[in-house]
């Protein structure tokens, strides 16, 4: 039997309604990202049946919406990966109630960032050539090899994390289970039972993990920003575009975490796990996250205006240009580094609704800069484009593009819903664990 | 039609006997035309050269543009034709914008008229320069930054010195079309609009016809007419041979008219390669536009206006 305390059993208490049956507003709810993603998919038929050209992709700008997606998606999947990885190797206490959602979001954001570049693929049919005739000289093969890596290591990561739950939950008296759960459960637990030597080995595998989730997290967006870093354009041919990814990585998935801790907590009331310090002390990480943001950027921009090379110059005159790209680059700079570095720097507004609010900003900012990373530089070609085709000319998102978008967000929230299912937000095991040695640490 | 083949026939034996660039010469009417082969007498006679050098004479009915048709062995195809390393030589000075190679270039591939794989573009290089026409097709860089990015081998470089395109390997993720700086490279959006005797063909890199949806297709110096010692059809087609084709392993361009050293004309007449300094390191090379045959301004004339609304803003500049 595995010993739960008083701790977990409230927590237990607090997410039986979800996994024991899925109430008719959760029906809803479900019912509502199904029909969404229905519509995605009627739009994917569309595209894969009459061709690309229903997206807004054409010669010039051969990439859009979908690929800034899968850099967005990738992204927050720094949520988990490194910051519970970090955290868990300097061993914060105050981690712990908040790893599961950070380690969720990382699975369930690595596996939607993928579609989105399967979405810019035109030959979905031929994808097993990327293993038969693979070019270990592509970046693309580079970018494969890395996210099937990382994805294994998250979930990985996220089922070490979880075993010790599988097994109170199995053994649980406080949750009503249905049989088939109750079975699933232990199988999930793997026998585990709380042995001094099966601890030992879960706490080294963990650790293990923490380590090299890290890497290759690092490796997972350095990679990706050489897709664009490897071509000879400007905005994407520069040598910082390494750790200009991996560190707007990080910072988009903490502001995510965030967002999501706020909302979990006001849905299942957890403020007795999820406190104030937790969104302080992440508002503290974005913001030093947002200085070295912040700092990139303008080492990034004021290089290329000052270098000021014809090519790169027709570039930053569209980024600036307040006719073409000139109010989202603004908005990527006020609300993606100023707000959050203002809001979380101000005694008075270091609140979590205000933390929050700054982090969905941010958020949205550093999705519209990935678009802005795309986009423009595409339509900037050396030889300036000589056609008369609007489409060709300049790109637009269209409603298919709009749709399988939309779709991403929805299945990233069904993924969700369905893990509340399976486990309890907060690890019961950790959190019981914590609280118990030292019983009040607020 | 009983004209432009015999002028077409003429253009072959003078760049055979200048250019020397193969032995035989394979006439039409000799190979396949597409699948199904429902060819009518119609009467009407053309002579025609024959692989063993006479002159025959048969139906037109039964001659066909056969190249674009068929093609080597994809194994071949990789590998490329042994000895050679092709150049190209593009003459701005006589370029007029007539836009013959472009139309040629769409007949042979069967392309759209929107699907241009060799451009014409109306160039300024600096305020105060002079506007001039220049026509771009593929460079086949010898550095080719698209050849770099493919996942999948898709597209490669010969030891002739071309790249070219499987697209029957190519899986569409437009990588290539990323990193090529020269907007060379052309995506199949939707279904392409082809004869259905085209469709039905095997894909050849050489003839990189027929093209496939959700694939990426562009300019391959027609290396199954160079096979046939043959020059590709833009430069054929061109009326004031700005196009010079041929081998640098020989030292030898030609337009079908004229037939130069290479190392000659590049050395007497200023021949530099476009952007040079991205190290892409091109197989074609530029004459710079001196002493032009044209005023620009020619190359206005006769154009449909969507095509003559492409350069609107250079011309205005004037």
């Amino acid at each position: 039997m595995m010993r739960t305390s008083n701790t977990g059993i409230q927590i237990q208490r607090i997410f039986a309604p979800m996994i024991e049956r899925t109430s008719l507003r959760e029906k809803l709810w479900i019912g509502m990202l199904l029909s969404v993603l229905a519509v995605g998919m009627y739009a994917l038929y569309l595209q894969v049946t009459v061709g690309h050209s229903v997206t807004g992709m054409r010669d010039n700008v051969v990439w859009g919406i979908y690929i800034a997606n899968f850099i967005f998606f990738i992204g927050i999947s720094y949520a988990g990966a490194v910051i519970s990885g970090l955290l868990h190797l300097f061993q914060v206490e105050w981690r712990k109630p908040i790893i599961r959602i950070a380690e969720l979001i990382t699975v369930i954001a690595t596996i939607i960032g993928p579609l989105f570049i399967l979405l810019c693929v035109g030959r979905l049919d031929r994808l097993h050539h990327l293993v038969l005739f693979a070019r270990l000289q592509s970046p693309i093969t580079w970018d494969v090899l890395a996210i099937s890596t990382y994805l294994t290591g998250s979930i990985i990561f996220l089922y070490l994390a979880s075993v010790k739950d599988f097994a109170i939950y199995r053994d649980s008296t406080t949750l009503n289970l249905s049989k088939w759960k109750r079975r699933f459960f232990a199988f999930m637990a793997i026998n585990y039972h709380d042995t001094p030597s099966q601890q030992k080995s879960i706490n080294v595998a963990m650790n293990l993990m923490a380590i090299m989730i890290i890497p290759l997290a690092i490796i997972v967006h350095s990679v990706l920003s050489w897709i664009f870093g490897m071509t000879l354009r400007p905005g994407w041919h520069s040598t910082i575009f390494g750790p200009y990814f991996v560190l707007a990585a990080i910072y988009s998935g903490t502001g995510v975490l965030i967002v999501a801790l706020y909302i979990f907590r006001r849905m299942y009331k957890l403020h007795d796990f999820i406190l104030d310090k937790h969104f302080t002390y992440l508002g503290y990480i974005m913001l030093v996250l947002a200085a070295g943001y912040g700092y990139f950027t303008f080492s990034e921009y004021l290089t290329d205006w000052y270098g000021s090379e014809t090519w790169t110059s027709q570039l930053i005159q569209k980024l600036f240009g307040w006719d073409e790209y000139g109010k989202l680059f603004l908005f990527t700079n006020v609300g993606g580094i100023i707000l959050p570095i203002l809001v979380v720097a101000t005694p008075k507004l270091r609140k979590p609704g205000w933390i929050t609010l700054a982090s969905a900003i941010m958020v949205l900012a550093m999705w519209v800069k990935r678009y802005l990373i795309v986009v423009p530089t595409l339509e900037t070609p050396l030889l300036p484009i000589q056609d008369i085709r609007p489409e060709y000319v300049n790109y637009s998102i269209t409603w298919v593009e709009w749709a399988l978008t939309l779709s991403g967000i929805a299945l990233f929230l069904l993924l969700f819903t369905i893990a509340i299912k399976f486990m309890t937000l907060i690890p019961v095991s950790e959190v019981a664990e914590s609280y118990d040695d030292n019983t009040q640490t607020k | 039609m009983k004209e432009t083949d015999i002028e077409w026939i003429n253009e072959r034996r003078d760049f055979i006997k200048k250019a020397a660039l193969g032995v035989t010469v394979a006439a039409c009417g000799s190979a396949v035309c597409g699948c199904s082969s429902n060819s009518k007498e119609e009467g009407e006679k053309v002579v025609l050269l024959s692989p063993d050098g006479e002159l025959v004479t048969v139906d037109s009915s039964h001659v066909k543009h056969v190249h674009k048709t068929v093609g080597v062995s994809k194994e071949i195809a990789r590998q490329g034709i042994p000895g050679r390393k092709f150049v190209m030589v593009i003459d701005l000075a006589k370029c007029r914008n007539a836009r013959k190679c472009v139309t040629a270039c769409q007949k042979m591939h069967h392309l759209p008229e929107e699907d241009e794989w060799l451009q014409v573009r109306l160039m300024k290089d600096s305020p105060d320069a002079a506007p001039y026409w220049f026509p771009k097709t593929c460079f086949h860089c010898d550095n080719p930054p698209c050849v770099k990015v493919c996942p999948v081998d898709a597209t490669f470089k010969r030891q002739d010195g071309l790249v070219l395109i499987d697209t029957d390997r190519c899986i569409g993720c437009k990588f290539c079309m990323a990193a090529c700086p020269y907007s060379t490279r052309v995506f199949n959006w939707s279904e392409p609009d082809q004869p259905e005797e085209i469709k039905c063909l095997d894909y050849s890199p050489e003839t990189s016809v027929p093209a496939k949806i959700g694939t990426v297709a562009k300019c391959d110096f027609c290396p199954d007419m160079a096979r046939e010692g043959l020059l590709p059809d833009c430069v054929t087609a061109c009326p004031n041979g700005v196009f010079y084709f041929g081998d640098q392993n020989e030292d030898v361009v030609t337009n079908g008219d004229e037939t130069i050293r290479f190392s000659e004309i590049i050395r007497d007449r200023g021949g530099y390669r476009f952007a040079e300094d991205l190290g892409t390191e091109p197989r074609v090379w530029y004459l710079p536009p001196k002493d032009r045959m044209f005023p620009v301004e020619r190359g206005m004339e006769d154009l449909p206006a969507e095509i003559k609304d492409r350069f609107k803003g250079i011309m205005e500049e004037q």
